[in-house]
């Protein structure tokens, strides 16, 4: 009985998954789909070569998408690694401050904040610009770097880092050799976190970016809006790839038992 | 040595001033500089007078209240039924059986997907022409699409619920997990000597270790479908629409008068968001302590 339940679980739980992508890969190769054919009428290779043409700008929204993904996930790294150690090992007065401060863009909209600083970036010129785009995408970012990575050091013991230091290792190396093999599973889903937080980003970009920043979901919304599905699935796919990708690489320490996912339990 | 000292005293704040200083100059800036606008503080315009005229403007409208409305069923519903659908799939995924790798990357599929591509499967899954109403019709249950139940563009608004239920069941979900790894056993088998049955093991046993990890991340579900913009603006109905698609619309009106309002808007959305969320702390709380 129980193996039965177990087996429908599964079964739904792998078709529910494939059902909202799989169809689009047929979308995009369909010319003429209409209700009630299960299978295009008429197909066609259209939908891609309008996505890979220059007029579509899926070539130059994927690359400044993935120049700010990645811009975003280093800064990210750079400022919200310390930040976690810090939360994670040091006591010190104020941390509580200083936890909710970091944590709060997580919990509270983004939506004032976001009107806000497109107000700031106007008077600072820095509306329309990639560097303002990629700010604006630090404020979800940081925090869920630093949600995660504060658990990962917490579960993390210094003393490995303390003998290499005995044994004569600088900072350098002990950052390289001690530190950062201890860290890397969890910096890895961390950086996926925030690298698919960026890619994501619909409205703080439209909004920041004034339409002289092209990413990948401003040109895919307009296809959707307007029930364009064959272009939709073929742009849709071209957006899902590098995510699907990054997850082959982070599945297991997602799956696995760690402090890594166990971070977000810990807002 | 002083350099030394002084270096030790200096190194937490070297360490946390970066990542502080951004969010406070990014978010809390933001946030000042919208609170302003709301309360009529607005130099571009040449409005300098503080006033809670556009609050009121706001309150006294019944398309904010509706929209007000849809935004918290739409986040409530949303969070209480990926909540309870992750546990579910985790009791599951957590036993050990053939295969059980190849399910978890399944189950972890939607995780990485952006919300724009969801809302688009979301759409050719279960509208009125979409694949689910051919499978019906054939199956012979219905002749036309118009047969076929409306579940985009509806007041309801399920294809947003599906679309939010795909993408945030596994996120929960991968976290109910984790913990539910580092558990082991042993527990359970306690709780199974001393004659519980599977209900109380889970009740009891599981549930109390799971709780905080399924507390913290449906805040996360339930303060992301609060403040979302681009799924109920592209699956629900134009009118009533979600506060944040009504914020944003205002704030860009070519009319600037009507922005001071937007802010208004959005500061209530982010002061009930913060009271729901105490609220909903203090209650879980409660909860788990009884």
């Amino acid at each position: 009985m129980q193996k039965i339940i177990r087996w429908i679980v599964l079964i739904s739980l792998v078709v529910v998954a494939l059902a909202p992508i799989l169809p689009q890969f047929v979308w995009s190769f369909s010319h003429r789909w209409l209700f009630p054919s299960l299978l295009p009428s008429e197909w066609s290779l259209e939908p891609w070569e309008y996505a890979f043409s220059t007029s579509s700008r899926v070539g130059e929204a994927f690359i400044s998408s993935m120049a700010i993904g990645i811009v975003v996930s280093l800064l990210s790294i750079i400022v919200g690694l310390p930040a976690s150690r810090a939360l994670a090992l040091y006591d010190f007065r104020g941390k509580s401050v200083i936890e909710w401060l970091l944590m709060v863009p997580i919990i509270v909209p983004g939506i004032v904040a976001t009107m806000g600083i497109h107000q700031v970036f106007i008077r600072l010129r820095l509306t329309d610009t990639f560097i303002g785009v990629c700010l604006v995408h630090l404020i979800p970012c940081i925090p869920y770097m630093v949600l995660v990575m504060s658990s990962v050091f917490a579960n993390y013991g210094t003393d490995l880092e303390d003998t290499a230091r005995t044994l004569g290792a600088g900072p350098v190396s002990v950052f390289r050799y001690v530190t950062l093999p201890g860290i890397l599973p969890g910096l890895l889903v961390s950086t996926m976190f925030t690298f698919l937080i960026s890619w994501g980003q619909y409205i703080t970009t439209v909004l920041i970016g004034g339409g002289s920043i092209i990413t990948l979901p401003m040109v895919l919304f307009p296809f959707i809006a307007g029930t364009n599905y064959s272009n939709a699935a073929s742009i849709s796919l071209i957006f899902v790839a590098p995510a699907i990708l990054v997850l082959i690489f982070t599945s297991r320490q997602l799956g696995r038992e760690s402090a890594v996912m166990g971070g977000f339990g810990k807002l | 040595m002083r350099f030394l000292t002084l270096m030790e005293k200096l190194r937490v704040p070297l360490m946390i001033f970066p990542a502080v200083a951004l969010i406070c100059v990014l978010f809390f800036g933001g946030l000042t500089v919208g609170l302003g606008q709301s309360l009529g503080y607005f130099p571009a315009i040449g409005s300098y007078n503080l006033t809670f005229q556009y609050y009121s403007d706001v309150l006294t409208d019944s398309t904010f209240f509706e929209s007000l409305w849809l935004t918290f069923r739409l986040a409530l519903l949303s969070t209480v039924s990926s909540s309870v659908l992750a546990i579910g799939i985790a009791m599951v995924l957590r036993q050990s059986f053939k295969g059980s790798r190849f399910f978890t990357f399944m189950f972890q599929l939607s995780i990485p997907i952006p919300h724009l591509v969801a809302a688009a499967g979301i759409v050719l899954l279960v509208s009125q022409s979409g694949l689910t109403a051919r499978i019906a019709y054939a199956l012979g249950l219905i002749n036309v699409p118009r047969d076929f139940p409306v579940m985009v563009f509806d007041r309801p608004g399920i294809a947003i619920q599906l679309t939010y239920l795909w993408k945030e069941v596994p996120f929960i979900g991968v976290v109910v997990l984790a913990v539910l790894q580092g558990v082991g056993p042993q527990y359970e088998e306690i709780a199974r000597t001393l004659g519980a049955n599977a209900w109380q093991r889970f009740r009891y046993v599981l549930l109390p270790l799971i709780m905080p990890g399924v507390l913290s991340t449906s805040i996360i579900v339930f303060a992301y479908v609060f403040s979302s913009y681009e799924i109920p603006l592209l699956l629900g109905v134009r009118y009533p629409t979600t506060l944040p698609v009504l914020a944003f619309k205002n704030y860009q009106d070519p009319d600037l008068s009507l922005r001071p309002q937007a802010m208004a808007m959005s500061i209530i959305l982010t002061v009930i968001a913060v009271l729901l969320l105490v609220i909903y702390k203090r209650l879980a709380k409660y909860a788990v302590n009884s």
